[in-house]
């Protein structure tokens, strides 16, 4: 106490507070409630009722998103129930309408894009984890990356210029000479088919799967990797019994979220499958989605019944994508959280 | 490999049968076609992007509004700032509540309301563009009776909110618990603490969410077919149908004319350039330092 009482001449008065920071601790400490009382409190409700506000309309818009489609596809349901998925007939001028060409469609394009994208994807996610030299890596998931950020409408236009002609110059001509005793591949190479909506799908859900491959495949320990080589297994031997086998749910995770981007999307989609609704057996014919018809017809729908027709099919996309989801999170999260791989084998 | 040295020959690789190693490189082999396999569309796209936009891309294509069928030249203008207009709604309504949201989540959102505020933000992750583009034409264009930027501006900012929301809470966690009690130390209040130290400190992560939000709905076309509607005009009122520049593609994509088709290629290439050009242009101005607490 001698020490401020001597040198309080030449200090300014906050001086002396500066030099006893150590000793005022306990002064601030008890000061802090005392300010956070005033207005710091109140402050901090309204900043946390703020942010529960945004966080409120998250769940708000999945709420709105469940009302306005059940609301508004209440017509159709009344008119038509359960039968709307099993009729064949959509006849808008009689307002007769049944959506199974549509729920085949979507089932077949998004299937026939999994049996070409699965191989693919899977292949590349090895390579870039397993065997590539680690200088390709970056660039490699970048490009693959990359493939992602293409939005929609530029597949589309791409698919319909040049997928759309190699198919019908090639490929289609190709398979209905060799394959054409299976059914599949009957009819005329037009271009415009079930086919080519499969192939754009699949390069546009590669991109998915693979990142997802890619992610639980680097979760496996590398002891399993060692454990493997030390068998004297061989690369891939190490791989298949080693990684692959470890991560498989996970990998089935990504395969669905894989199917659930190709049940919902639309515009590539639209732009190739033919946009007529008919189930046929062949590939090389023209087909219709639930999301195309929706893209293609919506906005020139007469007609309460039409509309709500047509929300009742966007409803059912949205179930379906919502269970897929759902289950596909669930089977990353299995092997992303660190579970033992005996658990699912 | 020749026994001339047997102790080395056994210490290499003396038992593994020819087939299996055989099938070990069919197998590299055949992950490395799939490779070129998943590359080749993506080079093919770009190649033909570059190739049929390039030599379509002129002034006029930049400053003109769309030209009647069989009329030469013309051009996308008004579907290009029309789509920044439609973005920018987007982003004002999605971007604070998208950021809100993942705050919430990182600094409360430990407990089943959180968990809660994170199952849906994923599931909404998941819904198709094209039902998202539904309930924005149930909510907006029903009530106000016609198509309107707002509406598309609307179905973005729903398919935006998910995606910031939880990069937003991602990056958030990522800054280091002793930030926030070195603050709380000082005295200074929670929401100070979040907003001025644990949201600045995440910055440019949150903004590299925020980017890549805005380059996913920014190519969106379906959510956009009724809700924005598109127009032959220049538009820059919320309440009206205004051209976009992915529906104006699409429109001239299914039309059986050349020239639109040609107009489709440089419109894709103008959109490709812009979302890319807008990432890279954040991304740089995050670095140097311009942002400000977010």
């Amino acid at each position: 106490m001698a020490n401020p009482a001597l040198q309080r001449p030449d200090m300014p008065p906050p001086q002396p507070t500066e030099t006893k920071k150590v000793s005022d601790v306990v002064p601030i400490a008890a000061a802090a409630p005392i300010l956070r009382g005033s207005n710091s409190e109140l402050g901090d409700r309204i900043f946390k009722f703020c942010m529960l506000l945004c966080g409120l309309a998250v769940l708000g818009t999945l709420g709105l998103i469940v009302y306005e489609l059940v609301l508004r596809s209440g017509p159709s349901w009344h008119a038509f129930g359960l039968k709307f998925f099993a009729g064949h007939d959509w006849d808008p001028v009689n307002e007769k309408f049944g959506a199974m060409p549509f729920v085949y469609g979507t089932l077949v394009s998004s299937f026939l894009a999994l049996l070409v994208a699965v191989p693919l994807s899977i292949g590349v996610a090895v390579f870039t984890t397993e065997m590539c030299p680690p200088v390709l890596r970056g660039p490699l998931s970048f490009f693959v990356e990359l493939l992602a950020a293409i939005p929609s409408v530029v597949y589309g236009l791409w698919a319909i210029f040049v997928l759309v002609p190699i198919l019908s110059n090639y490929v289609q001509p190709f398979l209905s000479k060799t394959l054409s005793w299976t059914g599949f591949f009957d009819g005329p190479p037009y271009g415009i088919s079930m086919l080519a909506a499969g192939i754009i799908l699949a390069v546009m859900i590669i991109p998915i799967i693979s990142s997802i491959t890619r992610e639980v495949m680097m979760v496996v320990p590398q002891h399993q990797r060692e454990a493997a080589l030390a068998l004297g297994a061989t690369r891939w031997e190490m791989i298949r019994v080693g990684v692959l086998r470890n991560a498989r749910a996970g990998i089935m995770g990504g395969i669905i979220l894989g199917l659930g981007r190709a049940l919902g999307e639309t515009m590539a989609v639209t732009m190739v499958i033919g946009n007529r609704p008919e189930i046929a057996k062949s590939l090389f014919a023209p087909g219709y989605t639930m999301a195309s018809v929706l893209a293609n017809e919506f906005s020139e729908a007469t007609g309460d019944v039409y509309l709500s027709a047509l929300i009742e099919i966007g409803l059912a996309l949205f179930l379906v994508t919502i269970v897929v989801n759902a289950l596909a999170r669930f089977l990353v999260w299995t092997v992303t959280r660190g579970q033992p791989a005996s658990a699912h084998a | 490999m020749p026994d001339r040295d047997k102790l080395s020959t056994q210490r290499t690789v003396p038992d593994i049968a020819l087939h299996r190693r055989v099938i070990d490189h069919v197998m590299t082999g055949v992950a490395v076609l799939t490779v070129v396999l998943v590359l080749a569309p993506l080079f093919a796209i770009f190649a033909y992007l570059i190739y049929r936009g390039v030599g379509s891309i002129n002034w006029a294509f930049l400053t003109q509004t769309p030209r009647p069928v069989g009329e030469a030249g013309g051009g996308m203008a008004n579907a290009i700032v029309g789509s920044a207009f439609i973005l920018a709604l987007a982003s004002v309504l999605g971007v604070p509540i998208g950021v809100g949201a993942g705050v919430y989540l990182a600094e409360f959102g430990t407990n089943r309301f959180g968990d809660a505020i994170r199952f849906t933000a994923d599931v909404l992750n998941g819904v198709p563009s094209i039902v998202i583009g539904i309930v924005a034409y149930a909510i907006v264009v029903l009530s106000q009776r016609h198509f309107s930027a707002l509406a598309g501006g609307v179905a973005l900012a729903i398919m935006m909110i998910p995606t910031i929301t939880r990069t937003t809470e991602e990056m958030l966690l990522l800054v280091p618990q002793a930030l926030r009690e070195a603050a709380y130390g000082l005295g200074i209040p929670r929401w100070r603490t979040t907003l001025s130290i644990t949201l600045r400190t995440a910055t440019s992560g949150v903004i590299t969410g925020i980017m890549l939000a805005f380059a996913r709905v920014a190519g969106e076309t379906a959510p956009l077919l009724f809700t924005a509607f598109g127009n032959q005009f220049w538009n820059l009122r919320a309440d009206q149908p205004t051209a976009a520049l992915p529906l104006q593609i699409f429109s001239y994509a299914i039309s059986p004319y050349d020239e639109w088709h040609r107009q489709a290629w440089a419109g894709a290439l103008v959109l490709i350039v812009l979302i890319v050009g807008a990432v890279a242009a954040v991304r740089f101005a995050v670095r140097r330092g311009t942002f400000g607490a977010a």
